[in-house]
């Protein structure tokens, strides 16, 4: 499908509570060469780019992330700086300070990829119905790499009840005007941190679009 | 703005799909594979895949043939039939269901919607309503592939399953399905004006007009249809074409 092929390993982070064939799918058909879905910490520490996709629950992502060794390496592959990283939907939220899903103790200590928490979506109209589920506009800031190539206000397929609240909106990629308005996509200004509220692997050809300009990074 | 979905519903039974009228499911229309292919191309807003032969013959779902369906559906897929534990929604999310749904089970077990909603998240557990009215008029709950009566009203269980942690109520009239006649739009109203999850309406599509009769009169986020893309000309895409020009929020193909 694309001409563009992307060499070095790109691992999809596989930590038991989703499907991540799809993603794996995704980034073959957008050119990856070498893609594996792994729990491996070792394939982890090792990969060229991290994708980290999700469905579930934020505490119960975050433990089998701990129990399972992957935790520290991928805080260590993005503290090298140099191993793009993408987190999709939950995978997005899980780069959080912390999150307050799922949890026993109401709060759930997150990656730490970037300055923030997750909360609950809030709506603010009628007939905002939760969980936000469908296909919305996303308007991204217009030197997103992430985005490239997309014109403003491309609908992704989102599925989610929480959001990620940035501390700080330099890192913020795109918006979704939905409850308010919140963060649909990250882009750290410092280093190659990437993530989307929605589902890129399920957005056809913007998700597609979006996945090739993450392999480009 | 969100937009309304239009989701083309695949009814599975044994080797293939079939579809048929008030849920008797005589025809076949052909191979599963084939039909997520032709989706994909066309690129739909997601679909509904539905195993009915799993719960009357007591099986499991068919996690098989549906990791081989999901590994070639580039769009949502929401999948039911045969779901009855916590490890029944694992392994179809694990095979690739961006949502699992449930129907006889959550009456039986309503507690299974709340430990799947704990575990996985409420954004991906669909509790699937079927409806059938009775002779005073009742809008009452039916299982097991409509075979079954519940004894319950149709708007108090939605509200009850919304309670439980269900993210999305699909709802289907039963009398209307494959009739092509319409939607039950009164049954639409009155479940998505009770309930603040998204409601999927399902049951009677024969043409464009009547999703647009569902969306000028209720509160639905999204519609689904069967019999109107296998035995006409209707498509997805122009359903969308067409509501759009009524003014209705929906995705139209870039």
């Amino acid at each position: 499908m694309s001409a563009v092929v992307t060499a070095g390993l790109t691992v999809v982070v596989d930590y038991g509570l989703c499907n991540v064939d799809s993603m794996v799918r995704a980034l073959e058909e957008c050119g990856a060469r070498e893609v594996e879905r792994t729990r491996d910490p070792r394939l982890v520490a090792r990969a060229d780019r991290i994708v980290l996709p999700g469905v579930g629950t934020f505490a119960a992502a975050m433990r089998n992330l701990r129990e399972w060794h992957l935790l520290d390496v991928i805080r260590e592959a993005s503290a090298r700086g140099n191993v793009p990283f993408l987190g999709a939907c939950l995978g997005m939220q899980l780069m959080a300070t912390r999150g307050t899903e799922g949890g026993a103790s109401g709060e759930t200590e997150g990656i730490g990829l970037v300055s923030g928490d997750v909360v609950r979506l809030e709506p603010t109209e009628l007939n905002e119905r939760l969980p936000h589920i469908g296909w919305n506009e996303v308007d991204a800031r217009v030197d997103s790499a992430l985005f490239a190539g997309l014109s403003a206000g491309s609908d992704f397929y989102f599925v989610h009840s929480y959001h990620l609240r940035l501390s700080q909106t330099a890192d913020e990629a795109a918006r979704t005007p939905y409850c308010g308005g919140f963060t649909a996509a990250i882009e750290a200004r410092d280093k190659p941190v990437f993530g989307t509220q929605f589902h890129p692997e399920k957005s056809q050809r913007n998700g597609f679009a979006l996945i090739r300009n993450f392999l480009a990074v | 703005m969100l937009k309304t979905r239009i989701i083309p519903t695949l009814l599975f039974k044994n080797v293939g799909l079939v579809k048929g009228k008030e849920f008797d499911s005589g025809r076949r229309v052909g191979a599963a594979l084939q039909s997520i292919r032709v989706y994909n191309l066309r690129e739909v807003d997601e679909l509904v895949f539905l195993d009915i032969a799993a719960t009357p013959s007591g099986a499991r779902p068919d996690f098989r043939e549906i990791d081989e369906l999901a590994d070639n559906c580039f769009m949502p897929m929401t999948v039911g039939g045969g779901v009855k534990s916590l490890d029944d929604i694992r392994d179809l999310l694990a095979v690739g269901a961006d949502k699992v749904a449930i129907n006889s089970a959550a009456v039986e077990t309503p507690e299974l919607v709340r430990a799947g909603a704990n575990e996985f998240g409420s954004q991906c557990i669909v509790v699937s309503i079927d409806v059938r009215h009775g002779a005073d008029g009742k809008a009452e709950v039916f299982t097991h592939c409509g075979t079954r009566s519940t004894g319950r009203d149709a708007v108090s269980w939605a509200k009850r399953v919304e309670e439980l942690g269900a993210g999305e109520i699909l709802l289907t009239s039963i009398e209307r399905d494959g009739m092509m006649a319409g939607y039950d739009v009164e049954l639409v109203r009155d479940v998505a004006a009770a309930v603040n999850v998204p409601v999927i309406a399902s049951g009677g599509c024969g043409n464009y007009g009547h999703m647009a009769s569902v969306l000028a009169n209720t509160r639905a986020s999204a519609l689904a249809a069967a019999s109107i893309f296998h035995f006409t000309e209707q498509t997805p895409r122009e359903a969308k074409r067409h509501l759009a020009g009524l003014g209705h929020r929906v995705r139209l193909a870039t």
